[in-house]
């Protein structure tokens, strides 16, 4: 467990550094924990977090797949913006829990 | 007559058809059934192919063998569904009405999805084992290689039993050492997950029968294209591996139909309340099986536990009465390990598998997270269970819901 304290606000992050109540998630907090990963975050990160946050709210599982169709980057800008796992990075920034693949 | 149509006649449409052809009043319901194909497959034996475990004719019989005398079947493509006038069209140009329908279209393997890879060395150097013609053209090319690099590669989560991939490179392994050329064959696991399982006790117990048999596995790798010339498998961020054979494991989609009917999410699996196995779209439809995008294996037995769940359901919405069974995801897969030898793995949506026994608490016979012979004996007693027991929807001796007796929680 570890807390990140953003202008004022305590979070929760676990173990692997994911929050722990998606509900406190704003952009402020993204940028906190993606600069423990050493990433600034751009618009276009902003952007594809926030669609993320849109499907994982639609209770749907999220695939680097759909990342790739939702118009916004394609699979490898995705991996440009998220280096090495892109979606559990991504997940990661957007609050959401780490992605667990269905089997 | 009121009107029940059943669309997919594979594992979990066949099962369904039984079971409500023994529970309907016939007088009452009229049952329909539709498929494309006459042929209906064993799959779980596809994997056998490869190392000339079990040949074609083992794993395929006639569909119709498995319908109850008198069945109302219609083979024809299916064009669409209108959900909102409650009418499939199916490519022959029939029209069929419908109170209630249940979709299990199943799902299929694209290939064309990934470029090159259904390209010039398709079933020379690289081969599925999903279909029954990859199986058996991989028996073929294993039959006098010589060695070199194997990879497995898993293109896309989901897949069909996820299971599969594994078990081949253990039989794989076993299969070199038996030739006597596992000193020449280099075994290499690609998969886009983080390890051998998604799930933390499973991993570390699958990830250690790798090492102990000294193939090596490449997680996070999500593959892009296939390269033919230089033959290697080139990922999104631009990592190649290179291969003599591969054994891909294609991106995975539901039927096109699913897509027309405008039913399903971006892979074409249709949207499928988790727990009522109900359509998102419409209350009088119903997903079994591989066909639905909810979030546990696709898996014949899932769509047998799934099958117990929907039919109680579907009878409580024929006779106007709120639904109370609920789906927790139940699935139960016996993992082949090579050398006589299996494990088996039983687990649902919120459960991860765990080690102890199965089915009975304490006495098995089978040991689950455990490498041993009996668990291999049960898988190839299944293929019995699966014509004779599984497909004509009788009673098995196993919960639909998954128990936790005989599972060790202090591992969680």
């Amino acid at each position: 467990m570890k807390e990140l304290n953003i202008n004022g606000l305590k979070v929760q992050l676990d173990d692997e550094g994911y929050l722990t109540d998606s509900s406190q998630w704003n952009e402020d907090i993204a940028k906190a924990i993606a600069a423990e990963d050493g990433i600034e975050l751009t618009d276009k990160h902003m952007e594809v977090l926030k669609y993320l946050r849109d499907v994982f709210n639609k209770g749907e599982t999220l695939t680097i797949r759909k990342v790739g169709k939702s118009g916004i980057v394609n699979i490898k800008e995705f991996y440009k913006l998220f280096p090495k796992g892109p979606l559990k990075l991504a997940s990661k920034f957007a609050g959401l829990q780490k992605p667990s693949s269905c089997v | 007559m009121k009107k029940i149509v059943i669309l997919g006649a594979g594992t979990a449409g066949t099962m369904m058809l039984n079971k409500l052809h023994n529970l309907l009043d016939k007088e009452e319901w009229e049952l329909t059934i539709v498929d494309e194909y006459k042929t209906h497959y064993y799959q779980p034996g596809f994997l056998f192919i490869p190392f000339g475990i079990y040949k074609k004719q083992d794993v395929i019989k006639p569909k119709y063998d498995f319908f109850p005398p008198g069945t109302n079947a219609i083979f024809s493509k299916i064009d669409r569904v209108e959900g909102e006038n409650n009418k499939v069209y199916l490519e022959n140009g029939k029209v069929l009405n419908y109170d209630f329908l249940i979709i299990a279209t199943g799902t299929q393997t694209r290939p064309e999805e990934t470029p090159g890879l259904k390209d010039k060395l398709w079933y020379k150097d690289i081969f599925d084992f999903y279909t029954v013609e990859g199986a058996v053209a991989l028996h073929k090319k294993f039959k006098d290689w010589e060695g070199g690099e194997l990879v497995l590669c898993i293109s896309e989560v989901p897949y069909k039993c996820p299971v599969a991939p594994l078990e081949f490179v253990f039989l794989a392994e076993a299969y070199f050492t038996k030739k006597g050329i596992r000193d020449k064959v280099n075994i290499t696991y690609v998969t886009p997950m983080s390890g051998a399982f998604t799930k933390p006790v499973a991993t570390k117990m699958l990830s250690e029968l790798l090492e102990e048999k000294n193939i090596k596995i490449i997680p996070d790798f999500y593959l892009e294209k296939v390269d033919n010339e230089n033959k290697k498998i080139i990922s999104y961020d631009e990592r190649e591996i290179p291969f003599d054979v591969l054994t891909i494991v294609p991106v995975n989609m539901g039927n096109d139909m699913v897509e027309r009917s405008g039913l399903g999410d971006d892979m074409n699996f249709v949207r499928t309340d988790k727990f009522t196995l109900q359509s998102k779209d419409f209350e009088n439809i119903f997903v079994l099986g591989d066909a639905a995008n909810i979030p546990t294996s696709k898996a014949g037995s899932v769509a047998h536990f799934a099958g117990e769940i929907l039919t109680e359901n579907l009878l409580s919405a024929m006779e106007g009465r709120p639904m109370t069974a609920k789906f927790d995801g139940h699935a139960n897969c016996y993992i082949e390990t090579g050398y006589g030898k299996g494990a088996l793995i039983d687990f649902n949506y919120d459960t991860e598998p765990l080690p102890g026994t199965f089915p009975l608490p304490g006495i098995g016979p089978f040991g689950l997270l455990k490498n041993t012979k009996i668990n291999h004996y049960g898988k190839i007693m299944f293929r019995w269970i699966y014509w004779h027991m599984l497909l004509k929807g009788r009673e098995l001796p196993i919960e639909a819901n998954m128990t936790m007796a005989g599972k060790k929680k202090e591992l969680i």
